[in-house]
């Protein structure tokens, strides 16, 4: 039972993560109906700044916001230089540009860093602290949800109760009819992919330092089980993208201490195929419902 | 009758239209079409399925691109959709294109959200169609015709000096159409220029202060609507086909 309770602690922690990454995917499809498949590959670009910075300041902190400023301007960058000419192309044509974009930052991180893993250190201890004989999250796990909440609370002050949350949600949902109504849909849209790959930076700085350590493939994992996230959630519900992250923690967490680590990808993958059989648009998928 | 122009300003027309001719591919959509819509007046483009009445519209909105002149007070009409409200135009949608996620407060919202006084606006125009009580319900959940007022709410709620309606009265039953005509009067009267796009000839009779006639492309007729109720030209390519039918 106390093996059980832990695996849990820890798997929402691990969860929380998820989710966040999981978000950052679902923001970028509601702005420009892109699944980013270069997300993992631009968080661990501004993860290597986080890296950096924190080498030279010896401030954890200043690395973590180094790293999501870094985030942001990929974001920028991506939007600005590539995805925007792709926009009015085939749909394959971004996923294409994607996959080409994770191949040359991990080959440009492999040149300029090396292979290596390279040890991060976490601001809190990550040993379990223990409450009534049984061990749970560690101070880190804790500081890790209570980020992850405070960010999706931050995102959806940010979306219900303020004017570019509006012009981002009715950018969202229509576009061209956005476009009619005065909103700047090329600059919510721009917006959404630094707010996104800000996200996935932070989720990626926040996951690397419990791995085993930062090299150019540490978010490869992060983005398939991110993914499998976002599809068993639905691709466009922030809160199927929450619900799912914990459960897909969770889930990986208890296959991992009870079968062991090797069934815990195998478990993800057979999920999203399951999801992807009987509810194709993910289980909070709002597709049908756009226009009115 | 085609060379008419409005009488009951003696200033630069809000909008003139001059020569558009919109073609997609070898097909002619819009012909050498003219007109006019001058301060506070209530023009009705009309004609059969197929006329270019709505290739008229989306070249006023700069969604298609024509040959010809189009101005706005006098000065020519932006290039780029997102400028137009900037220039005070707005416009609804034959297929109403609500924001099905978001409530009837904030579809409404979208035009102004960056305006410091978005919520007085939205709440005065809530107030007027008789939206405020289903405000704070997504818009998905309430009849067609409650929609359809969300949507005339969110044209209005930028006030327009232009407004452009496409077919705002289709799919509304007799007594929402008379408050659609009441509420467009009210508009005109407080000098917005009304142009709308409408198969449903009553309502265009009883609001209109001129019909242009298109049919293939071109005007055909243009006047008031006594003048075109005795057109044999439009009776026998648009009024007669509806009687007809």
């Amino acid at each position: 039972m106390d093996h059980l309770l832990f695996l849990i602690a820890t798997g929402l922690a691990r969860g929380a993560i998820f989710a966040l990454f999981a978000l950052s995917l679902v923001l970028i499809w509601r702005a420009a109906r892109i699944i980013n498949f270069a997300q993992g590959a631009m968080a661990l670009v501004a993860t290597y700044a986080a890296f950096a910075v924190t080498g030279m300041t010896g401030s954890y902190w200043a690395g973590l916001g180094a790293g999501i400023l870094a985030g942001a301007a990929i974001g920028l960058g991506v939007e600005r230089g590539l995805m925007r000419f792709t926009r009015d192309s085939h749909p394959l044509a971004g996923i294409i540009v994607a996959i080409g974009l994770v191949m040359v930052l991990q080959a440009l991180l492999g040149i300029f860093f090396g292979q290596q893993h390279r040890p991060m250190h976490t601001p809190f201890s990550d040993s379990p602290l223990t409450v009534g004989g049984v061990p749970l999250l560690s101070p880190y796990d804790i500081f890790v949800l209570v980020v992850a909440l405070a960010v999706m609370g931050g995102l959806a002050l940010l979306f219900n109760r303020t004017s570019m949350g509006l012009q981002l949600r009715a950018s969202a949902f229509s576009p061209e009819v956005s476009r009619v109504l005065g909103v700047r849909v090329s600059l919510m849209v721009t917006v959404g992919w630094m707010l996104s790959a800000a996200v996935a930076a932070l989720a990626a700085m926040l996951l690397v330092p419990t791995e085993l350590g930062l090299n150019p493939h540490s978010t490869d994992v992060l983005f398939v089980y991110a993914f499998t996230v976002a599809v068993v959630g639905g691709l466009d519900s922030p809160v199927g993208a929450l619900l799912g992250g914990l459960v897909v923690g969770v889930a990986m967490t208890l296959v991992t201490g009870y079968l062991g680590a090797t069934f815990a990808p195998i478990g993800v993958l057979v999920l999203l195929v399951v999801v992807l059989l009987v509810k194709p648009g993910g289980i909070f998928s709002m597709r049908e419902a756009r226009s009115a | 009758m085609s060379s008419e122009r409005p009488t009951a300003n003696r200033q630069t027309p809000r909008l003139s239209v001059n020569d558009l001719t919109v073609r997609f591919g070898g097909l002619t959509a819009v012909d050498a079409v003219s007109f006019e819509v001058g301060h506070g007046e209530v023009v009705a483009l009309i004609g059969p399925n197929g006329a270019g009445k709505t290739t008229v519209f989306n070249a006023v909105c700069a969604l298609v691109r024509g040959e010809g002149e189009i101005l706005l007070d006098g000065a020519p009409a932006p290039r780029r959709t997102a400028q137009l409200a900037g220039r005070r135009v707005a416009r609804t949608l034959q297929g109403l294109g609500l924001f099905a996620g978001l409530s009837v407060r904030e579809n409404v919202a979208v035009p102004v959200a960056r305006e410091a006084d978005a919520a007085t606006r939205v709440a005065q125009q809530l107030e007027r169609l008789d939206l405020a009580v289903v405000a704070d319900r997504p818009v998905a959940a309430l009849a067609y015709p409650d929609r359809k007022r969300v949507a005339l709410a969110r044209a209005l709620v930028t006030d327009p000096r232009l407004l452009l309606l496409d077919e705002p009265a289709g799919g509304l039953g007799v007594d929402d159409i008379d408050g659609l005509a009441e509420t467009v009067r009210v508009v005109a009267e407080g000098g917005c220029s009304v142009l709308l796009v409408e198969h449903h000839v009553d309502f265009v009779m009883g609001v209109a202060d001129r019909i242009v006639v298109l049919d293939f492309g071109k005007v055909i007729a243009s006047g008031t609507p006594a003048e075109i109720q005795g057109d044999p030209r439009v009776e026998e390519a648009y009024l007669g086909v509806q009687v007809a039918s």
